[in-house]
């Protein structure tokens, strides 16, 4: 039965995403979402969507409580939350609402007008998969639905008026019993893997950190609505490469030089060992601020690039973060040497708010 | 009505002690609803039937999420009406059921004889439906956005009303037949001063003196006309529907919300003595008469979950019970009158009791004449006061916390009062409708100490701005400096104001 409420509800969702598709630029930027995400849901901070009414300020009236404690001991926080007083008289805090991960990956693309990725044309992987869908008069004991056995049993009583509601027993017979029954599906894949590699070197500091770790979130969210199955890997480097944890990723620093193909090499190491180019999507991105050490390594680079990851991968994406000490030549050097390759992507972020064009780049390719 | 055997049982033996007890409540039909038709419901603020607007999505959203993570279960909803309607949740267990039906009939004989409530339209089912029907017609006529927009702006003036004014007969309405003479009657008798003596008349009041006096209220009066309103009106709403220029079917939908917000205002007013009430009245129908030995945890997890008061808030179930329990208990002791306010021996005060008997009678006729203003200004005494650990809060700026800051009777008590007065609401009249002579709109607050929130009071100004169509004006104070806030269509601003 469709509810009144839904059209109301739906209308009020539509609302927010109006909102949130206003601000989108503002949240992509600031990041502040990301503390805020869970598994498939992100809560985003809606201002301004309750109605305005000419009202006290709560924080100058004060109120009346009930409890222990002397004078001077804190009961609430101030920052936006409010102590609901006599009357209750609603909460004024900033409205949280849920947008799942896939919304947001839908507005994102609406918004920066990104094309849907077509997947590599290589022959999709299906894996089967088991079910409970539905319902049977037969089965094992263990996996009896007990309350859909004790509804029949109530409705057979019922409609035979042997039930009694003052001594309300209900015995199921055979013919009462309901079971579990499952479906076996099965499920075409297409695999990704998303490589993400960060020179950790002395000049990348906390606020370029910053830059890669929200642009990696918004990667992360339109890589996973394209592919239902998606793994992610971190390298970071300085002079020399490792693989490590998400967690490492963002927040190590080192202090070593910078010898970039020292990073390649470990992802093309990575790629030959797990990633079947076949049967994997295989994505690189790369976050530097340009200040590779000696030429003769980006030479190394470029060949590393050029004749062993480019040819397996759907797309390598270079960001540039700009950095007070880095020299910024890489990025140019790259684009001197592999301009007509078509699946690299070359963007400078010069700061956060950088971050909504670079997205737009690396993302719009449809690759 | 859809109850189940057992529950229609259960109705009838709850109603019966009802009655027993010399309640007296209308008519009163339980519904079985799931959680999400409840959630629904109450989203509608109690009537499924109202017009359609993204506001009660909103609440249905923070409903039903606060619902699924188990923070929040609506317990009952009862809905002032005649017959009464109320609702049960279709998934809790039966003590569960009980109790909420003799909380619902205390409600229902609340709604019934409380004298704020007395103004109330007891067909508001009825008429909730109407305004919908209405409002669904605006919206196929002028389109959903349109409507929806209006509403809005509507809603966000909803609380500019005068929350007394369904008992006052005020003069514009019965002036109709004997306002016309005093009017148009030239005849204004002037100003004289009282002589002691009549033989001092002449010169007290002297022929020019009375022609000056006589020349000044013509004048005064002229001024009053000229003026509208000719004194400054509470009900704004009100104005704007008569003044506004508004289309017929925006005045209908501003009349729609004004209406409603009268209707939804005495609960507002009573509260505490509502909530009270009706937890007095299950608490004591369950644990004297209807409660079953096997029930006895089950009842009593339920009901102190309702009383209890977590993290320093004041509730009003618990507040409102407390208070009538010490009233009863003072009445049937003799604890009142000058006799017992003059005593000056504590201990000789804690032991008085004179065998009146007088509780129940006196817990019956505060519920018919009070309100939750008088309520607490009548009967919060310093003992209750401390048995029940009432403080002041406050906000300090230096820690960003709220904190403790007093627990002096007196000072709990003001605190308490002042945020009943129009329930919490800034005081806001219409002083004039020709500011500058230019007819904008010239709003003032009644400032009592605390500020307006500045940056909704813009927006709300902006909306009314919408309704009036001329610049707006609102005079109020922020941090102690007289201050008009202005917006004239396209920019906001503050101006100090001397005086």
């Amino acid at each position: 039965m469709v509810k009144k409420i839904d059209k109301d509800h739906a209308r009020f969702r539509q609302i927010v995403r109006g909102k949130v598709k206003k601000n989108l630029r503002k949240y992509i930027t600031q990041g502040e979402l990301i503390g805020k995400q869970g598994k498939e849901l992100v809560s985003i901070p809606v201002p301004q969507i309750r109605l305005p009414h000419f009202r006290y300020s709560s924080k100058k009236a004060g109120g009346v409580g009930q409890g222990k404690g002397d004078v001077g001991t804190p009961i609430g926080r101030g920052d936006g939350g409010e102590i609901p007083g006599v009357g209750d008289a609603p909460g004024q805090h900033i409205l949280e609402v849920d947008v799942s991960l896939e919304e947001l990956a839908e507005m994102l693309a609406e918004e920066l007008e990104l094309p849907n990725i077509e997947a590599k044309g290589k022959k999709n992987i299906t894996s089967d998969k088991n079910k409970y869908t539905g319902i049977s008069q037969v089965g094992p004991e263990s996996l009896r639905h007990f309350k859909r056995t004790y509804k029949q049993a109530l409705k057979r009583q019922l409609i035979s008026a042997t039930y009694n509601p003052l001594d309300p027993i209900i015995i199921p017979v055979r013919e009462d019993r309901r079971y579990r029954s499952w479906k076996v599906t099965s499920k075409p894949e297409s695999n990704a893997v998303i490589i993400y590699m960060m020179d950790v070197s002395g000049s990348m500091g906390d606020e370029q950190k910053e830059i890669v770790r929200i642009e990696s979130f918004w990667i992360d969210t339109w890589l996973n609505y394209q592919y239902k199955n998606i793994e992610t890997r971190y390298i970071i480097h300085d002079a020399i490469a490792r693989e490590v944890d998400k967690e490492t990723f963002y927040h190590t620093r080192e202090s070593g030089g910078t010898i970039i193909s020292s990073a390649y090499k470990a992802a093309n190491k990575m790629i030959d060992e797990f990633y079947n180019p076949n049967e994997w999507n295989i994505y690189l991105f790369h976050f530097s601020d340009g200040d590779n050490w000696g030429e003769i390594d980006t030479d190394e680079c470029v060949m590393l690039l050029k004749e062993k990851l480019l040819p397996k991968i759907n797309l390598f994406c270079y960001g540039q973060v700009e950095s007070p000490y880095g020299s910024g030549q890489f990025i140019r050097d790259l684009e001197d040497f592999l301009l007509d390759e078509e699946n690299i992507v070359l963007s400078e972020i010069p700061d956060k708010d950088g971050i909504y064009d670079s997205i737009k780049e690396f993302l719009g390719k449809g690759r | 009505m859809n109850l189940t055997k057992e529950l229609e049982i259960q109705k009838a033996e709850i109603r019966g002690y009802a009655e027993g007890y010399n309640l007296d409540f209308y008519e009163t039909i339980f519904e079985m609803v799931e959680f999400d038709e409840l959630n629904e419901v109450a989203s509608y603020g109690g009537f499924p039937t109202r017009y359609p607007h993204w506001r009660f999505g909103m609440e249905y959203e923070e409903l039903s999420k606060g619902y699924s993570y188990g923070l929040q279960k609506i317990y009952e909803l009862v809905i002032n009406n005649d017959p009464c309607y109320a609702y049960l949740m279709k998934c809790n267990n039966l003590v569960d059921q009980k109790l909420v039906m003799a909380h619902v009939y205390g409600h229902s004989d609340f709604f019934k004889n409380n004298l704020w409530f007395s103004h109330t339209n007891r067909k508001m089912i009825d008429q909730m439906a109407n305004h919908g029907t209405r409002i669904r017609r605006f919206v196929e006529k002028y389109g959903e956005e349109t409507v929806e927009d209006f509403i809005e702006v509507c809603l966000s003036l909803e609380n500019l009303i005068d929350p007394h004014l369904p008992h006052i007969k005020r003069k514009a309405e019965n002036s109709k037949v004997n306002g016309k003479q005093t009017e148009d009657s030239e005849n204004i008798s002037p100003l004289r001063l009282k002589s002691p003596k009549a033989y001092l008349d002449s010169f007290i009041n002297p022929e020019e003196f009375l022609e000056e006096q006589k020349q000044l209220s013509k004048e005064r009066k002229l001024e009053k006309r000229k003026r509208n309103p000719e004194e400054p009106q509470r009900d704004i709403l009100q104005f704007l529907l008569e003044y506004a220029p508004l289309e017929r079917w925006q005045s209908d939908i501003l009349s729609i919300i004004r209406d409603e917000a009268y209707y939804f205002s005495p609960q507002g007013q009573t509260k505490i003595m509502n909530e009270g009430w009706a937890t007095y009245w299950h608490s004591t129908i369950m644990t004297r008469k209807c409660l079953t030995d096997a029930e006895l945890i089950d009842y009593a997890d339920h009901h102190s979950g309702t009383l209890m008061t977590g993290s320093g808030r004041l509730n009003p179930y618990k507040l409102g019970v407390e208070l009538f329990r010490d009233i009863e208990d003072r009445w049937n002791k003799g604890k009142f009158g000058k006799e017992y306010e003059e005593c000056e021996d504590w201990q000789v005060k804690a032991n008085w009791n004179k065998n009146l008997g007088l509780g129940l009678a006196k817990i019956f006729e505060v519920r018919k004449l009070y309100n939750d203003l008088m309520f607490i200004d009548a009967f919060l005494t310093q003992e209750f006061c401390r048995e029940n650990n009432l403080f002041v809060y406050e906000f300090n700026d230096r820690t960003d916390y709220y904190e403790i800051s007093d627990r002096d009777f007196q000072v709990v008590k003001q605190k308490l009062l002042f945020s009943l007065t129009n329930f919490g609401q800034p005081a806001i009249y219409v002083e004039d409708a020709n500011y500058f002579n230019r007819g904008e709109l010239y709003l003032k607050q009644r400032h009592e100490g605390v500020d307006l929130k500045m940056q909704e009071a813009r927006d709300t100004l902006a909306n009314l701005f919408k309704v009036w169509t001329r610049p707006v004006h609102l005079e109020t104070v922020v941090d102690e400096v007289k201050t008009l806030m202005t917006f004239d269509g396209l920019e906001h601003s503050e101006i100090e104001i001397d005086q």
